[in-house]
Formats: structure tokens, sequence, C-alpha cells
């Protein structure tokens, strides 16, 4: 009987396929979006892959991960990258814990001031937060040298790394955790209060305890973010080893790729390992949705027994983010920091001489990939979530790799692939472009995925049996549909890009620069005033092309009737 | 807008065979199902929830492909073509109206894909509007429309570009029960003035009795039974669909003999066979509940377990012995009103008594 089952169900596939080629548009549509997924997506991890076994002449030689792991101190660094990732995912989880509780669940005064604090560190380069740490408590630091006539005071190492990555990255913690403590659903919390438990009791016993697959995700995606990180350990790590940051310095200091290329995938491994955990196991099984929908009658708390102690700590953590992002604009106006204390636009000055060209490159570049990464986002959420193809999961995983690995292992991925005819791109725009649009493509994908998923489909079949085929249907009515989210895709992909250093810093080249990237230099030079100036740019360009985005899409939802979907 | 050239849908041995919940293993959702819908004819799929109906008529729109068996829309093999290409229409669940887009864009979208000049698109458009009675709704959105108004639209966008089969997907189930019955009608006349060759998937009975022509029971994939609303009604062939067309009590009945005459309770009745029972060994008579009749010069005893007032009729549920079934008497304001516990005489109208196959609950 089993013979026979798995004969019809494969015969039904090959009907299936038959009917897709039936549609010669989709067909090669999907061949398309698949071809570009594997050059742009997997070849360059499987390049970086084949660089670390092989020797010069292409053989199969294991010498490079043999030497690295003798003769470098590489264990210590991996050592230190997964030391430092644990931490920081358990500090960032708890942090974000408080915030998620306080914002879904109190009547804590200035929630929504916290929200937007949370969202800060997610909004600016990765390095702000360094660069503050350095100018408050550095060798010249305005706390340890003027306050407190420390001199030389030593930032620089695990502690530093630690608080600097937690204030950096709990915000992801934070807002994987509220969508989780948001979809409780609160008659369960009910429950338990009318059958006698104490406050305490009903956080212990029921919200916790459904809350642990987003405890369990939130820490995943921040181990993975930190010990991806290259620009605060850049700034920051001074002794302390990590792995991004020697995968770079191999290559930019030693000029060894190979060694290089397998330090990036030693921490490839674990991030992706954790993506995917998170992605495919844990995500699914999160008990807060089998209720259904999330209901809106929590019950918040406003004893202040519970809201203080949380208000405390939201108020420590937000005082410490708008501390130090309120030093890096401090700074940036002052004449010569350490020096001549006096305000000055000096730092602006030299930024729009000399980095004039970095920032129009930046502008630029993002400005072509990011309705590259909405668009091409949305193509790929519609062919997952609506079309049944051979493939599909080939292109699901395909968008996520560039998101899940290490920027500097996609970076390295590239050099290796794109340095030969006829995919010889390097030192191109192209190469910056397509980096750009494939490290934010799985946020567009999400996106789209979400709202597609919010549709129902019988609104796409309506318009296939009124005798429209699937490009009419997908530009007529799917992508109207999708507004809301291609405009958030466009943001998001706007943002990453301008923000992105890691995954560039391999890419940049004399005819194409980036904002990020001369950021970085600007720090290693230690013309920190400088640096700061070009964060503040940075920071307003973002800003700036948000409040943009949200005029359009006021706009655009105004001359369609205004109505909701 | 009369049809005069309408034409006929046939199923042939259709199955559609789906991977099991969990991968493993399969499901098949529709087994060799044949049917033939004659030109302008509105046929019902009739069945509970995962009985298929859904499915064949996603496969009769292109939505899914058949395993195997083939699908004729007017002679022409289609099996296998794409929904944009085989000039059906199809009225959703949830109507499916184009959020984004006003009644008018909604209804013209379909000729619009067809490429017609405006002029002609203008005059469909507003013609078709004016037989649903929606043309001042012209420049609305969607979501400004009441549920029975955004039937109309769904229904209009349907028809306006002329299909030769229009299906139907529960397209009542959101309306509440009043609306749904007043559409009901309005549906089985608009389809009678376009003369257009329909299917409709329902799994209500009262549904499927009251607008159509032909009644397609199915179970687990298969067809039941075929035939007009009164036909299966009164002639069921077995108890699933005498179950499902209605309310039926299925008595315990004993030496059925071909010519139909049996022992019910003790006492000899007359009945018609259903052609099932043939090399069947133990038999129930169906009898529907308003026709056990209760009369002081019946044959039968019975307990009264429990009585209750629906408003048209009372319903009693009535015992002998451990059997227990259902009496709808709609003329208790004449025969007085029994109450539980008392003891009654009973008979049973004869034309509508069927013998069927099968054994007591």
């Amino acid at each position: 009987m089993s013979q026979t089952v798995t004969a019809r169900l494969r015969r039904q596939r090959r009907k299936e396929f038959a009917m897709l080629i039936r549609q010669p548009g989709l067909f090669l549509c999907i061949a398309a979006v698949l071809a570009i997924l594997i050059i742009f997506c997997i070849y360059p991890i499987i390049r970086l892959v084949i660089a670390t076994v092989t020797n010069d002449a292409g053989a199969f030689d294991l010498s490079v991960i043999k030497r690295v792991m003798q003769t470098t101190n590489f264990f210590t660094s991996l050592w230190n990258s997964i030391k430092l990732g644990l931490t920081v995912a358990m500090l960032s989880t708890l942090i974000g814990y408080v915030f998620a509780y306080a914002v879904t669940h109190t009547e804590m005064p200035g929630k929504r001031f916290f929200h937007v604090m949370a969202m800060l560190p997610i909004l600016s380069p990765p390095f702000v937060i360094s660069l503050a740490m350095v100018l408050l408590f550095g060798r010249s630091g305005v706390i340890t040298k003027t306050l407190l006539g420390i001199p030389r005071n030593n930032i620089y190492g695990f502690g530093s790394l630690v608080i600097v990555q937690t204030l950096a990255l709990f915000p992801l913690a934070y807002l994987n955790l509220k969508g989780v403590l948001e979809s409780i659903d609160g008659s369960v919390e009910d429950a338990s209060r009318s059958l006698g438990g104490s406050r305490w009791k009903v956080f212990t016993s029921v919200t916790l305890p459904l809350s642990v697959p987003g405890i369990l995700s939130g820490m995943l995606i921040v181990f993975a973010k930190s010990i991806s990180d290259f620009g605060n350990p850049q700034v920051l790590a001074g002794d302390f080893s990590v792995l991004s940051v020697d995968a770079y310095m191999q290559i930019t200091g030693l000029y060894d790729l190979k060694t290089g290329a397998f330090m990036a995938i030693s921490i490839l491994l674990p991030a992706m390992l954790a993506f995917f955990i998170q992605k495919f196991w844990i995500a699914r099984k999160s008990y807060v949705t089998i209720t259904g929908k999330p209901v809106g009658n929590l019950r918040k708390i406003s004893d202040k027994r519970t809201v203080v102690p949380l208000f405390i700590v939201c108020l420590m953590v937000t005082f410490s983010i708008l501390l130090l992002y309120g030093t890096v604009v401090w700074i940036s106006l002052i004449k010569t920091w350490g020096v001549d204390m006096s305000l000055s636009l000096k730092n602006y000055s030299f930024v729009f001489k000399r980095g004039l060209n970095a920032m129009k490159d930046t502008l630029l570049l993002t400005v072509i990939a990011t309705p590259i990464t909405a668009i091409l986002g949305m193509i790929i959420s519609f062919l997952l979530i609506r079309k049944r193809f051979y493939g599909k999961k080939l292109m699901e995983i395909a968008t996520m790799i560039p998101f899940a690995v290490p920027g500097i292992a996609l970076g390295i991925g590239y050099i290796l692939s794109f340095n030969t005819r006829p995919l010889l791109l390097t030192g191109t725009a192209t190469i910056i472009i397509a980096a750009l649009t494939f490290r934010t493509l799985s946020v567009g994908v999400e996106a789209g995925s979400n709202s597609l998923r919010a549709v129902d489909p019988s609104i796409e079949e309506a318009s296939a049996i009124l005798g429209a085929n699937n490009f009419t249907t997908f530009v007529r009515i799917s992508l109207p549909l999708m507004r809301s989210a291609l405009f958030s895709g466009l943001l998001n992909a706007f943002v990453r890009s301008m923000t992105s250093i890691s995954a560039v810093i391999f890419l940049v080249s004399v005819n194409w620069n980036l904002l990020t990237v001369s950021i970085l230099s600007e720090i290693e030079s230690s013309r920190l005033g400088v640096a700061s100036a070009y964060c503040v740019v940075l920071m307003v360009m973002v800003l700036a092309a948000m409040l943009v985005m949200e005029f359009a899409l006021n706009r655009t939802d105004k001359s369609s009737g205004g109505q909701s979907i | 807008m009369k049809n005069s050239n309408a034409v006929g849908v046939e199923l042939k041995d259709l199955t559609k065979v789906f991977p099991a919940f969990g991968s493993q293993g399969e499901f098949t959702a529709v087994q060799k199902v044949s049917l033939t819908v004659e030109p302008g004819e509105m046929a019902t799929l009739l069945g509970p929830s995962g009985c298929g109906k859904t499915t064949i008529l996603r496969m009769v729109s292109g939505f899914e492909i058949p395993t195997s068996g083939t699908i004729l829309i007017g002679g022409r093999e289609v099996t296998k073509l794409p929904p944009n290409k085989r000039n059906v229409g199809m009225m959703f669940q949830s109507y499916a109206l184009f959020p984004h887009l006003s009644v008018y864009e909604n209804v013209a979208y379909g000729l619009r894909v067809k490429k017609l000049p405006k002029a002609e698109i203008r005059e469909r458009v507003e013609n078709v509007l004016d037989l649903m009675q929606i043309g001042e709704y012209v420049q609305r959105m969607p979501n400004q429309l009441s549920g029975g108004q955004q039937q109309r639209v769904a229904l209009a966008r349907a028809v306006v570009t002329e299909p030769s089969v229009l299906l139907f997907d529960e397209p009542l189930s959101n309306l509440d029960a009043k609306l749904r019955e007043y559409m009901r009608d309005e549906l089985r006349k608009i389809q009678q003035r376009v003369g257009i060759t329909s299917i409709y998937v329902t799994h209500d009975q009262s549904e499927a009795m009251a607008i159509s022509d032909k009644v397609v029971v199915m179970r687990a994939g298969q067809i039941e039974q075929v035939g007009s609303g009164t036909d299966i009604y009164v002639a069921p062939e077995n108890r699933f669909v005498a179950d499902f067309m209605g309310k039926a009590n299925f008595l315990p009945a004993l030496d059925v003999r071909p010519d139909g005459s049996a022992t019910v309770f003790g006492r000899p009745v007359r009945a018609v066979r259903s052609r099932s029972c043939e090399g069947a060994g133990r038999f129930v008579l169906m009898v529907r509940p308003e026709n056990v009749l209760l009369s002081n010069d019946g044959p039968f005893e019975a307990r009264v377990e429990n009585a209750t007032y629906m408003g048209q009729t009372f319903q009693y549920t009535l015992a002998v012995g451990d059997t227990t079934f259902t009496a709808a008497d709609y003329r208790y304001h004449v025969n007085g009103i029994h109450r539980q516990g008392d003891t009654v005489r009973w008979r049973m109208e004869e034309q509508s008594l069927r013998l069927l196959p099968g054994e007591e609950k």
C-alpha cells in the first residue's frame, strides 16, 4: 500500500510541476529569484568554506585549519567570543524582559518614552555606544579623567564590551519578548488570579512559563548578534581578542584571507545554529498562540510595589542610553576634545569637506539598494506564502543566510566569490549594493510574509479566476495590500543599510566609500570629535529618512481612501 | 442577458490526494467522483465539513489539480488549465472583494484584465450593478458596505465577465439567519435569470434544498446520493443521507420482506425498500419526526421522555422499550400537549416510510 501511496503523491507533484510550466511567467520568475539567491546568498558562503579547506593551488588541504589552531590564539578568541555572547545574551534578555513586562503588563508612566528609547540603539550605527564609552570613561574620558581625576583609565576589555553590547542588543530581546507578552491571553492570568494566586504567583506560574519560548529566542538572537558583532569589539576589545576582530586583522593586517575565512566560519557556525534553532524550532514551539487571537483585555498592574522597581530599572537603562548618545552629540560640537572644550562646528565643517564623498556614496548606494530589497522581499514573500513549487525551502533558507551569518563572514565570502570573471565585482558599487540588499533581504521577506498571511488568500484567487495572470494579480492586488509592509520593509532596509559596517568593510574601495567605514577609521586614528560628528550626521540622515517614509505612508493612506485592510 | 448557450460540466473519476498532516502518508480528500451538471443547472454539493465538497469546487476552479480524473467544461478538458484560463466565475465564502478598490473597480476588474474597451466596460458594469440593485454604491469602498451589499458586489463581479460556469463556496455562511434566507432566494432568482450553469457548495441542507435543481450529498470524499431536493428528502438511499437531509428516526425493523413489509415494535408495517437494501442483513425503518403522528387511535404506545416547545411545533422525545425517537407535532393546539411521563398512542404516515440497511444505533 505504501508503495502506491508515494507513487500517487509523486504523480501529483509532477502534475503540479506541469501546471507551473504552463505559467511561464511564474516559472521564470521563480527560476530567476532562485538563481539570484543562490549566487548572492549561498555561493559566497560555500566559497568561504572551500577557501579554508583548500591550498592556494585549489586542492583539498586542511593545513590552514591546522596552522590556525596551532599557531594563533584561536581557542582563546573562540572562548572569548562565546563567553561574551553568553553573558550579553543573559543580561540583554533580562533587561529586555523587564522593559517588555513593564510596557505590556503595568500602568508604569512614560511607557511610550521607554519604548522609543529602546529603539534608539537599533536605529544607530553599531559602535556609537562604544565611541561614547571611550569618550566618557577612556584614557582622557570626561568622567574618568575630568571628573574623577583618574588618568589613563583602561576602558578596553571584557567588562566594557558586555555593557556596550548589552545596551546595543537588549532592544532585540525586548521586541521579541514584547510580542510574546502582548499575545498572552489576559484571561489566563485572570484565571490564575481568581484561583487565589498572588501577583508573584501569577507571574512565576503563568506569565513566566508562557514567555519561555520568547526568552529562549531572545537569548539566541542576542547571542548570535553578539558573537557576530564587529564594530563594538573593534573599538573596545583591546587585549580581549574576539574572532570577528581577529578575522578582520588577519585580512587587513596580514593579508591572510584563508585564516580570516576560517575564523569567520568559526563564528558563522554557532551564529547560524542559534539563528535557525530560534527560527524553526523555538518560534514554532510557542504556546502563546494556541488560544488564537490575542485578547486585548490584559489587566494592567498599577500596584506601586511592582511598578516602582521596574520603573527604576527602565529609567537607569534609558538614562545610560541618553547619556551615551548625548555625549556623542556634545563631543561632536566641541572644538578639540580634551584640549579646547569650547563649542564649535569645526568637526562638522571637516566632515562636510572630507566626508562629503562618503556621505554621497552612502546615500546613493543605500537609495539604490533599499527599493531592490523591498521589492525583491515582497516578490519572495508572495512566492513563499502563496505558491507551491520545488525549491521553496531552499528559497526560504537562502534569504535568511546573509542575515544570519556574521557580516564579516558575508564580506569575506563576497570578496572570494566576486573577484574573478564573469562575476568580477570587487571594487564596484554593485558589490556593495548586493551586500546591502541581501544582508537586509530577510527583513523585507519577513515583513511581506506577515502582511500576506493577514490577507485572505481568496482575494488573490478572486483575481485569478477573473482572468488575471500571476503578474497582474501581484501588481494590482497583492502589492497594494502589502503596502504598509512594503514601507516598513523599505524603512528597515534603509536603516540597516545606512548603519551596516561588518558586511561592507572589505567591499569599500577608493571609488566607493561608506560613512560607517569612515567613522571607524576616524576612531582608529583617535579623531573622536570628527567620528562623533560623523555619527550625528548619520543618525540625522536615518531620522530624516524615517520621517519621509512616515509622511509618504500617511499620504498614500489618504489617497487610497484611508481604508484599513 | 439570458444565456441560451449555457454549457455543462462533467467530472470523471475525480480523485484528489493530499499529503497527510505531518508529512507522512496521504489523505484522500476526493475519491473517484463522477458527476454531470447539465447546462443552466444549479447543482449543490452538500456534506459535512471535510467531505471533499470544497476540494471539488477548487479543482473545477483550477486552484487545485486533481491527482487523477478529468474535468470537462462544455466538452472541453480543463483539468490542467490554470484558473485564469478557464472562464469560470466564483463567489467566495469571505466574498474576497478587493479591499483597496471601489465597487466599480471591483466589478470592472475582470473586464479590465480582458482589456475590453472602456465604454463597453462601463456599460456592462452598470448593467450588472442595476441587475443586482446596487447601482447607487458604485463609488463606495467595500468596507463601507453591509454584508448583503458586499454579497451582491461579489456576485456582480463574478457574473459580469459572463463565465461559462459559476461556482459558489458557501457564500451565505457569513450572513445572519434572516438575511441568509433573503439572499438565498435572490441568488437563485439571479442564477435563473442569467441561466448560468452553477455549482454551489454548502453544509446547510435547507439551503441546498431551497436553491438547487440537483443536490449531491457527499461523505468522506465520495458521493452518497444525487437527486432533486425532494427526492433525497423523501427517498434517501442510506442512513447518512437520511440523517443529513433533515431529521430522521431509525427504528429497528424485523422480518423485512422483498415486498417492503416488516415488523416494527411487534406490529406489521409497509414501507418502500431502498435499493441499497439488496443483500443487507439488518434493517431500520426511517421515519421523519413530522410523520410520527400522535393520535388516540394509533396502534403504538409510547412513553413521553421529554417535551420541548419549539414555537412552530411541539417536539417530543418518545420511548418504546429502549428505543427513543422524535415526534414533531405541528397541530399541538388541536391535539393537546403531553407532559413528560405521559403515555401516548401514535401511528406513522404510511407513505413516508422507508427501509434502509443498517442497525439501530
